[in-house]
C-alpha cells in the first residue's frame, strides 16, 4: 500500500506535486489515508469552521455545520447552499449564453455551439462569484443534480465514525 | 455407445470432456454466476490461493502471448490505420465465450468477439455449421453485437487433445466495406443494407485455409482489395500464433491448471473492480448527460430516404449508482430514440467501449477480461440509440454517438474521485473525437481507394483536477493515442499536407485548461473521381467541463473548392499554408485565387462530394474540457498559453482576465497585480449578471409551456418522452409544468418513419440474440 505525506496531498491540491509522485499515485494502488489527509488540507484552505467531510468542487464542499451539525454545502466564501441531500445549484446565480452574442464573449465565430441547439449556463456563488460549474445542456434541460452521496456507506467503506445527522 | 451424428456430421456435445453441449456449458456458469454473486461459482479462488506463482505464471505467459501475437501480427497489414495506429487486438476466451486476457490495442473488441462466440454457442454452431479443429469464424455484424461493420473479427476455436480448450478471436479496422460511402465510417446510408458488407458469425475457414468463396465474395463487395486481403491475413496469422502459444502453455503447465486459471481469473477481474470501486469511488448517485448534433436538414447532407432527412439530437443521460457492496450500475433511462444515420449502436458495443475508457482508472491493469462486466449492471432501455432493437440500424460511425455519450461518464465518475481526493484520476471529459476525414475515388496509383484518417486517434484530452490536459495527444475512448506521420498519410491518401498545427482556443478553459487539438490543411493531389466528406461535431459540443470548466470549442467545417492553386503553385504566388488561427478571419481565403467556392460554417456533417485536384480540406482534431474555474489559472500557465499560440489575446482577457504586454518580439508579459484585479472584477460582474436559479426556472418554463424551442431539441425530448414515462414524469416534476403538459412527437411534423413499428431481430427464425444488459 502507497503511503504519502500531508504536504504530498496539499501540493496536490495546489496543482504544485512533482510529476514522480503524480505518477505513483497513479500507477499503484490507492492511499487509505488519503480521505484523511486530504480534509485537514481542505480544512486549512477555508476559514470556517464547519468540519469538510466531502468534496464537491474545487471551492465546494459537504461539511458537518458547526451551529447544529446539519450537512450542508457551502462555498469556501463561508455561503450555505443548503442541505447535502437538495441540489445546491438551485440556490445559486445562473447566466445563460443563449445567444451568438453572448457565445463570441467565450470562443471564436465558428467554435462555440449555436444556442438554438445548445446553451451554456454558468453557476455562481451570489456572495463571492465563483464560477461552481458550467452545463452545456439543450434549452428546456432540467438543472442537473450531479452527485447524491450515500454517506451512511461512505463512512463505513472508510471504517471511520459517520456524522450524526447524515 | 452409439454417437449421434447429424445430417452435416456433427454430433453436439462432443467437443467439451464434460459432455455438455457449448450452450448447456454457457447456461451453467450463467447460473452459477447469479445464484453465488461469483463468477462461475468461485467463492474461492482455489488455484490462485493453493498456487499463485503458478497463477501468476500462466498469466504472465497468456498475457505476453497475446501482446507478442498482436505486434507481429501488424507488420503483416498495409493499411496505416492498422499497421500506424495499431487498430487491432487479440483477446482470449474460455469455452464459454467470456475474455480470459486480451492484447494491447482497440480493447472495445474484448466485448464485442465475445458477443459473437455467445451467439454462435447461443444458436448452436456446434451443431451447424459445426466446430472443428483448423475452423476460422469471421463476423463484423452489428446486431450481432459488433460496433461497425468496419471492425472485422476472425475467430478460431482452440482444441487440446481433442476437445475445445477456448476460443482466440482477432479484430483489424478494415478501412473500407464497400457501403454507400466510401471510408470505413461513412455516412449517406441510413440503414443496414446500406451499411457495408455483413458477415454474421460466418464458416470462413476450414483447416486452417480460408475458403475461396468467402475471400471471392467479400472482395467483391469492398473498394480496397489488398487491405482487406493483407488485414485477413493479419487476423489469421495472430490467431495462429496465440493458439499454438496456448497450447504450448497447456503442455507446460497442465491442462487442468490452464482450464481451471481460464475461469478463476474472471473472478479475480471482478472482484478486482469492485475493490478499486470501494477504494476509489463514492457510494450514491450520480447524474450525467451527454448530446450531439445529427444536422441532416442541410443540403450538402444527401440521404435516400426523405424520412431521414431532418436535425436531430442525441440525448444520453446516465445515472450511475455505486452500491454498498462495491459494484455499480449504469442506467441510460431517457435516452433518445435510434435514427436513420449511421450513429446507432447496440448494448455490446456501448457497454464494451466503457470498459475501454475504464481501464485507464478504475481497472488499470493488464488483466483485462471479462470479470468486472460481472460486477456491472448495464440497462439500456430498448427502442433508444443504445438499443434499437430494430435490425434495420446502420452502425458505420457508431462513434459519433458513443464517444459523445462517453464523455459524460468521466465526468461523473470523476466526481467520485474528487469527492475524497483522488485528484490524479480526475478526468473533464473526452474530446468529440473528429473530424474524420474520409472519402474515396482513383488514388495516386490509379487504384480505386477508401481512405479514413485516423489523425483522430490523437485529439486534446480533459483537463485533469491537477494539470492540464494532453494537447494533440490522445483520444481517450481508443488508448492508441498516435495522429501518425505525415509521410505515411500522404502515402496512403492522394492529399498532401499543406500544414499541421497545433489548433489555438480548443481546449476547454478553466483552472486547468483541456488539452487543444490541431488541425491539418490538406489539398487533393494526383488522384482522380475523388470525393470527401466531413464527420464530427458543429452545432453542438458533447463535452462539458467540470466544476466550473468550460466545454472545449465546437467544430466548424473548411473546403474550398476551384481554389486556382495549381496556377499560383507555377506562378510563385502565396499559398494557404499553416493554421486557421481565427476562422472568422478567413485567412486561407486570401491565398486562393478569384473563382474559388469556399464553404465555412458549422455543418460538420456532410455526405459525399467531388473534390477535384487542388481542393482543399480542412481535419480539424478536436481539443478537450476544462477543470475548475478558469479564474484560479495560475497566471504563469495563462502567459505560457499566449507565448504558445494556445489562446487568442482577445480570450485571455475575457475568460482569464489577463492583463499583459507584448513586445516587439510578441513575447506576452502578464501583469500579475492588475490581473488578480481584474479578476476580483469579474466576479463581482459575474454576481452582478448572474440571476437565482429559481427565478430564470420561470422563465424557462414559460418558454417550455410555449413550445418555444429549436425543432431539434422538441425532437430528442419527444422522443425520449416517448420511450420513458420515468423521464418525462421528471420532467414535468422539475419544471412543474401543468399535468395534461405533453409533446407528443406527432405534433411536431417532423419524419416518424420507423418510430412506432421495430423489427427486431430476434423475430428472424431460428434466430436467438444474445442479450446481456438489462433493456
Amino acid at each position: 500500500m502507497s503511503t504519502y505525506t500531508k504536504k504530498q496531498v496539499s501540493d496536490l491540491v495546489k496543482g504544485t506535486l512533482d510529476w514522480d509522485t503524480v505518477h505513483l499515485m497513479l500507477s499503484m494502488p490507492k492511499d487509505e489515508a488519503r480521505y484523511k489527509l486530504y480534509m485537514e488540507v481542505l480544512q486549512e484552505n477555508v476559514s470556517y469552521d464547519d468540519k469538510i467531510i466531502l468534496a464537491v468542487g474545487p471551492h465546494l464542499n459537504i461539511v458537518e455545520s458547526s451551529k447544529d451539525q446539519e450537512i450542508i454545502i457551502k462555498c469556501d466564501c463561508g455561503h450555505e447552499f443548503g442541505h447535502y441531500s437538495k441540489n445546491w445549484k438551485l440556490n445559486a446565480l445562473i447566466y445563460v449564453r443563449d445567444n451568438v452574442e453572448k457565445m463570441k464573449e467565450v470562443y471564436p465565430e465558428l467554435m462555440a455551439p449555436d444556442t438554438n441547439w445548445q446553451v451554456y449556463r454558468e453557476y455562481y456563488c451570489p456572495s463571492c462569484g465563483i464560477m461552481h460549474d458550467v452545463e452545456a445542456p439543450t434549452p428546456w434541460y432540467p438543472v442537473m443534480h450531479d452527485i447524491q452521496p450515500d454517506l451512511k456507506t461512505f463512512f463505513e467503506w472508510l471504517d471511520m465514525p459517520a456524522p450524526a445527522k447524515i | 455407445m452409439t454417437i449421434m451424428k447429424n445430417a452435416l456430421g456433427y454430433t453436439p456435445g462432443v467437443l467439451l470432456e464434460s459432455g455438455l453441449t457449448l450452450n448447456d456449458h454457457r447456461n451453467a456458469i450463467q447460473e452459477r454466476t447469479a445464484k453465488t454473486g461469483f463468477y462461475n461459482g468461485h467463492e474461492t479462488l482455489e488455484f490462485k490461493d493453493k498456487d499463485p506463482i503458478g497463477y501468476e505464471r500462466i498469466f504472465s505467459k497468456v498475457r505476453a502471448g497475446l501482446v507478442n501475437s498482436r505486434e507481429v501480427a501488424k507488420k503483416i497489414a498495409a493499411s496505416p490505420i492498422v499497421e500506424q495506429e495499431g487498430e487491432l487486438c487479440f483477446t482470449l476466451y474460455n469455452p464459454a465465450g467470456d475474455c480470459v486476457a486480451t492484447s494491447t490495442g482497440i480493447i472495445i473488441h474484448v466485448g464485442t468477439m465475445g458477443a459473437a462466440i455467445k451467439y454462435m454457442i447461443q444458436n448452436d454452431w456446434e451443431s451447424n455449421p459445426g466446430i472443428s479443429d483448423g475452423d476460422m469464424f469471421t463476423n463484423n455484424d452489428c446486431q450481432v453485437g459488433n460496433v461497425h461493420p468496419c471492425d472485422i473479427a476472425t475467430i478460431v476455436p482452440i482444441f487440446y487433445d481433442g476437445f475445445l480448450r477456448g476460443w482466440v478471436g482477432g479484430m483489424t479496422h478494415v478501412i473500407d466495406t464497400g457501403a454507400v460511402g466510401p471510408g470505413s465510417m461513412s455516412n449517406g446510408q441510413i440503414q443496414r443494407f446500406g451499411d457495408g458488407i455483413q458477415i454474421s458469425c460466418r464458416k470462413t475457414g476450414i483447416n486452417d485455409t480460408p475458403l475461396r468463396d468467402y475471400l471471392h465474395e467479400s472482395q467483391r463487395n469492398i473498394r480496397t482489395t489488398k487491405y482487406w486481403i493483407l488485414d485477413e491475413k493479419t487476423r489469421i496469422a495472430g490467431c495462429h500464433m496465440i493458439r499454438k502459444m496456448l497450447t504450448e502453455v497447456i503442455e507446460e503447465e497442465g491442462v487442468e491448471a490452464v482450464e481451471k486459471f481460464m475461469y478463476e481469473v474472471i473472478e479475480d477481474g471482478r472482484r478486482g473492480l469492485v475493490k478499486r470501486i470501494k477504494a476509489m469511488c463514492v457510494p450514491g448517485t450520480v447524474k450525467t448527460v451527454a448530446f450531439v448534433d445529427v444536422p441532416y436538414s442541410h443540403p450538402d447532407v444527401h440521404v435516400p430516404s426523405t424520412f431521414a432527412k431532418m436535425d436531430s439530437i442525441m440525448h444520453a443521460p446516465c445515472e450511475i449508482t455505486v452500491k454498498a457492496n462495491g459494484t455499480w450500475r449504469l442506467d441510460f433511462e431517457g435516452c433518445s430514440r435510434w435514427g436513420w444515420h449511421t450513429y446507432n449502436t447496440n448494448p455490446t458495443a456501448f457497454t464494451s467501449g466503457i470498459w475501454v475508457m475504464m481501464t485507464q482508472s478504475l481497472v488499470p491493469t493488464e488483466r483485462i477480461n471479462d470479470g468486472p462486466r460481472y460486477a456491472t449492471e448495464f440497462r439500456c432501455p430498448a427502442g433508444t440509440w443504445t438499443n434499437p432493437k430494430d435490425r434495420r440500424t446502420a452502425h458505420a460511425d457508431a462513434w459519433h454517438f458513443l464517444v459523445s455519450s462517453w464523455s459524460s461518464l468521466w465526468r461523473g465518475i470523476s466526481r467520485t474521485y474528487f469527492a475524497r481526493g483522488y485528484l490524479e484520476e480526475v478526468n473533464a471529459g473526452n474530446s468529440n473525437p473528429c473530424n474524420w476525414l474520409q472519402g474515396g475515388g482513383v488514388n495516386q496509383d490509379g487504384e480505386v481507394h477508401a481512405v479514413n484518417s485516423f489523425e483522430t486517434a490523437a485529439c486534446g484530452t480533459g483537463a485533469c483536477a491537477m494539470k492540464d490536459g494532453l494537447n494533440h495527444a490522445a483520444a481517450i475512448w481508443n488508448p492508441e493515442g498516435d495522429m501518425g506521420d505525415i509521410e505515411i498519410w500522404e502515402l496512403a491518401e492522394p492529399l498532401l499536407y499543406m500544414g499541421r498545427r497545433i489548433k489555438t482556443n480548443t481546449g476547454g478553459y478553466g483552472k486547468y485548461r483541456g488539452g487543444l487539438g490541431y488541425e491539418t490543411l490538406r489539398m487533393v493531389w494526383n488522384s482522380a473521381d475523388w470525393t470527401m466528406f466531413f464527420m464530427g461535431n458543429g452545432y453542438m459540443n458533447s463535452d462539458w467541463g467540470l466544476m466550473g470548466g468550460y466545454p472545449s470549442a465546437t467544430g466548424y467545417r473548411f473546403e474550398a473548392h476551384n481554389t486556382g492553386l495549381k496556377e499560383r503553385i507555377a506562378e510563385g504566388k502565396s499559398l494557404p499554408l499553416g493554421q486557421d488561427r481565427d476562422p472568422s478571419l478567413c485567412e486561407y481565403e486570401k491565398h486562393l485565387g478569384p473563382d474559388a467556392i469556399v464553404k465555412r460554417d458549422k455543418q460538420c456533417i456532410t455526405t459525399e462530394d467531388m473534390f477535384d485536384n487542388g481542393d482543399l480540406y480542412l481535419n480539424y482534431l478536436r481539443g478537450g474540457p476544462g477543470f475548475g474555474d478558469p479564474l484560479d489559472r495560475e497566471i504563469a500557465s495563462i502567459q505560457e498559453d499566449l507565448n504558445q499560440n494556445f489562446l487568442m489575446e482577445e480570450f485571455a482577457i475575457k475568460i482569464y482576465g489577463a492583463v499583459f504586454t507584448k513586445d516587439d518580439e510578441g513575447v506576452y508579459t502578464i501583469d500579475a497585480a492588475k490581473t488578480k484585479a481584474r479578476q476580483a472584477e469579474i466576479r463581482k460582474e459575474r454576481i452582478g449578471r448572474g440571476v437565482p436559479v429559481r427565478e430564470w426556472m420561470e422563465t424557462e418554463r414559460a418558454k417550455i409551456i410555449d413550445k418555444d424551442a429549436s425543432l431539434a431539441v422538441q425532437q430528442m425530448f419527444a422522443s425520449s418522452f416517448y420511450l420513458s414515462a420515468k423521464f418525462l414524469a421528471e420532467f414535468k416534476e422539475f419544471w412543474d409544468l401543468p399535468a395534461d403538459w405533453e409533446l407528443p412527437e406527432e405534433e411536431l411534423g417532423t419524419p416518424m418513419y420507423g418510430a412506432r413499428h421495430n423489427i427486431d431481430i430476434g423475430d428472424l427464425p431460428d434466430v436467438h440474440p444474445v442479450i446481456m444488459v438489462e433493456e
